[in-house]
């Protein structure tokens, strides 16, 4: 090969005192491209070998390759697609993450020139590119080590800098990269860091330059992915196996293996829920946490440079088309959920209307029109960022369009025919659980909520309170009439029921009487950003509630869970506590799993009784029916 | 600048029933579709459409879905940069071995080393990258600089032109239409009235689509074209 080091290195003077100029270097190697064509290879065949050569470089070694890397850029509109295959494949397979910044230079040049000279590179070029997102697998391990963190920074900062430059030269690269970009991006079965550090990648795309003419089509991507991710964690990975015992049995036993933590006082451990423990091993539930804080780190971001309403119109689309046709999503919706809390006034009202809108309009199939009422139920209940008035317009809406289609139906009961209108009514009284005691504190908002035909709904011949789930029926009637927004004249006797035969028949084969999309995100790292703006079923204070909320310490927290009823009354002081001091996380944490999520049963409920501290049947897990036929 | 033609076209688009209530949003959409593509049937790269929806029936396609077929007359303007034609675009990066410009905002050009002509010499004059006229010394090309140049071919796919300044009547835009007197009759060597020679029969075959300037002097083309689209 003709090419000799550049004479600046005085070490290297031993060798043949040639100077070479840069314009010279690059007509050595116009002449060894050339002569291939001719049948003479041998420069060629050196050229490739200089390229090749990765491992354990020397420094001589590492200045030939960028060397002859900065010649090849100049020599680029001599290479030819068909003669010069084997060496363009050399250039293409390179991964800058084996290279230092010096040939990480020299390579990106090559690949900006080989982009720019002519259209039948640009494809390999760009995807070239998007290869180096990834690196290779040895290099995995190194990643979490600060020089594999260096590696990636330069690495990452170089790509991202050369797919601008491309896009300068050749404007309409972008819309050749989108395909690239998708077509590449691992599945749902690759390693958890490649996955990561590619959607690290897209969400980069997203909010530089070229955001404006890819940016939709990646958020969509993500969170295609993220659904993938979703769909394959099964029920039983969250459930518990044993379905001979009743749902609230199941919490005794879940608070009882974390009372048995909290006697290791002394332990280093971070404190989890028995629930977060039964999901530590699974695989994909840690790459979906991951890729959801991949996510809400973006969007927080995103806030922070006034850009989030923008991607959030691509975030709705993409939930109606993707997050809502899922049967039965189980946490990729917590994205809109932090989105709508980074912007409640925003964001968080627009996410309440579409949701309304689909529910009360007449274009989206029936099966559609339920599951948004019932995002829009868990999400009016568990967004803390949400004012009351605002769910109380929500809430006449809804009762609005349910009184209407009352009117103009005179059957009686009939849970399948009427699946809409059950789903609604117990949309209504679901979120009225939650919210009734806020809504009645302020007068014109219990004013408001008076006016509302709400009884004359519920009692209407269509019978909505025998059909909808009865532990949701029982709450709400309790609170109903402590609250004296009305009173039933039968008594309702469930027997404990969480769901009954009227409820699985309008939820239908997709049970959707007993979908609660906001019920506590179960994925460790994601809930600590949703957390903040929960609300916590153990939070929620009761029209049934005694006026006496005076403090509470942690003894009784701890005599509460014993079986006496102040769940509620700890509830409150866990809840003003957590915003008088700043509690550390961990500190939350431990003191949130000494009250269960669902407040403890007591088997002596009766409808009607008196009977303090009774329990309250809130189905605020994620669960499908424990009827054997729905399995 | 050359290359750009102005059509009349009478196209049919069809339409997924479930547009029917939406039918001018949808066929803006698929007209859209079309920009920044290279049209075979039209014969160059659509970058504008000015769309007359003149029928208020249309006539329904029998079939499994009944798409229905809605008839408009459409101004097109197309673009398809002919060897020979003189283009104009922007400098974006200049280099010793090559000259990167930018026509029309969107379709990308290369000037290589051996296509710009001897008078042309590469200067890095305070860390500028400049390429300075040996006869004119204010004949500059540097990044910004609106250059004319003829293009040597156009590839469709990724409408990538390849160009050349060899010619005389080729440099900064600005400069050439100034000193118009300079270079018309500048000094030609024998290889480059051949090479303007050559150019003039190119121009003669491609006369029939060739505009002088942008704007003025359309050529009316009649065609029917069906567009079977959902």
């Amino acid at each position: 090969m003709g090419v000799k080091l550049a004479s600046e290195r005085p070490g290297f003077s031993e060798m043949e005192d040639v100077n070479f100029t840069d314009s010279e270097l690059v007509y050595h190697v116009r002449d060894a491209l050339r002569s291939v064509t001719l049948g003479d290879s041998n420069s060629y065949n050196e050229l490739i070998g200089v390229i090749h050569h990765t491992e354990y470089l020397t420094p001589d070694e590492v200045a030939l390759l960028v060397t002859s890397l900065k010649a090849l850029s100049g020599a680029v509109s001599c290479i030819d697609i068909a003669h010069h295959d084997s060496l363009l494949s050399s250039i293409f397979r390179m991964s800058m993450w084996s290279y230092g910044p010096d040939v990480m230079d020299a390579l990106v040049e090559l690949i900006i020139s080989l982009a720019a000279s002519s259209g039948k590179y640009i494809d390999s070029c760009l995807d070239m590119l998007v290869s180096n997102f990834m690196p290779p697998h040895y290099f995995l391990a190194l990643l979490k080590q600060p020089r594999g963190l260096a590696r990636k920074d330069q690495v990452l900062h170089r790509v991202h800098s050369a797919l601008r430059d491309i896009a300068d030269l050749v404007p309409l690269a972008p819309l050749r990269l989108l395909p690239i970009i998708l077509q590449k991006m691992p599945n749902v079965y690759s390693k958890e860091p490649m996955i990561v550090i590619y959607v690290e990648n897209m969400l980069r795309l997203e909010s530089g330059a070229m955001g404006e003419l890819v940016g939709s089509m990646i958020l969509c991507a993500v969170v295609d992915r993220l659904i993938d991710l979703d769909v394959e964690i099964e029920w039983e990975d969250i459930l518990q196996d044993d379905f001979s015992k009743g749902i609230f049995e199941m919490e005794l036993e879940d608070v009882e293996e974390t009372l048995d933590d909290d006697e290791q006082e002394g332990d280093e451990l971070p404190r989890e829920s028995s629930s977060w423990r039964r999901f530590r091993g699974n695989v994909v539930a840690e790459k979906l946490d991951s890729l959801l804080v991949l996510m809400f780190e973006h969007l927080r971001s995103c806030n922070d440079v006034g850009r989030l309403s923008n991607v959030f119109e691509t975030l709705l689309q993409s939930f109606k088309q993707t997050v809502m046709k899922a049967h039965k999503s189980k946490f990729s919706q917590f994205v809109m959920f932090y989105a709508c809390s980074l912007d409640p006034g925003n964001c968080g009202v627009r996410f309440a209307d579409i949701l309304a809108d689909i529910f009360t309009g007449s274009v989206s199939p029936p099966d559609v029109r339920m599951s948004a009422v019932a995002y829009l139920a868990s999400y009016l209940s568990r967004a803390k960022f949400l004012p009351a008035s605002f769910v109380v317009n929500i809430l006449q809406r809804l009762v609005g369009w349910c009184w209407k289609y009352t009117e103009s139906q005179d059957g009686d009961i009939n849970p399948d025919a009427h699946r809409v209108f059950y789903s609604g009514c117990q949309a209504i009284m679901y979120v009225l659980c939650f919210r009734m005691r806020s809504i009645m504190d302020v007068h014109r908002m219990k004013s408001q909520l008076f006016l509302m035909p709400v009884e004359a709904l519920l009692k209407h011949p269509l019978s909505p309170l025998k059909v909808c789930l009865p532990s949701i029926v029982e709450e709400f009637l309790r609170q109903a009439k402590a609250a004296h927004l009305f009173t039933v004249s039968e008594t309702f006797v469930f027997n404990d029921l969480l769901e009954s035969e009227h409820s699985r028949a309008f939820g239908g084969k997709e049970r959707l009487d007993m979908f609660f999309p906001f019920d506590p995100c179960l994925l460790r790292k994601s809930d600590r950003y949703i957390r903040p703006n929960f609300v916590y079923w153990s939070m929620v204070r009761t029209t049934y509630d005694d006026d006496d909320e005076e403090g509470s310490s942690d003894e009784d927290v701890v005599d509460g869970f014993m079986g006496r009823s102040v769940e509620n009354i700890a509830g409150d002081a866990m809840a003003a506590s957590f915003e008088e001091h700043d509690l550390d996380l961990d500190e939350f944490d431990y003191s949130m799993n000494k009250m269960s999520i669902t407040p403890k049963n007591s088997s002596n409920f009766r409808f009607g009784s008196e009977l303090y501290g009774s329990a309250m049947r809130m189905p605020s897990r994620i669960r499908p029916s424990t009827s054997p036929e729905s399995l | 600048m050359e290359g750009l033609k102005v059509s009349d076209a009478k196209l049919v688009v069809y339409m997924h029933p479930s547009k029917a209530n939406k039918a001018s949003q949808a066929i803006l959409r698929e007209l859209s579709s079309l920009l920044f593509k290279f049209n075979e049937t039209f014969d160059g790269v659509v970058l504008a459409y000015d769309v007359n929806i003149h029928s208020k029936t249309t006539k329904i396609l029998p079939g499994i879905h009944p798409y229905f077929g809605v008839r408009l007359q459409a101004k097109l303007l197309l673009f398809n940069p002919k060897p020979g034609m003189l283009l104009e675009g922007e400098v974006v990066k200049l280099g010793q071995q090559s000259i990167h410009v930018i026509v029309l905002g969107f379709a990308s050009a290369i000037i290589t080393e051996e296509d710009i002509r001897e008078e042309f010499k590469y200067k890095l004059k305070h860390d500028e990258e400049v390429f300075t006229s040996t006869s004119h010394k204010r004949h500059k090309i540097k990044v910004g600089t609106v250059l004319r140049f003829v293009a040597k071919s156009f590839d469709e796919e990724i409408l990538h032109i390849s160009g050349s300044l060899l010619p005389a009547h080729t440099g900064s835009a600005r400069w050439l239409d100034k000193n118009k007197g300079d270079w018309s009759c500048a000094d030609r060597s024998s290889k480059k009235r051949k090479e303007s020679e050559e150019m003039r029969q190119l121009d003669n075959v491609s006369v029939d689509e060739a505009t002088s300037l942008m704007n003025t002097d359309h050529r009316r083309k009649k065609s029917k074209i069906h567009n079977v689209d959902s």
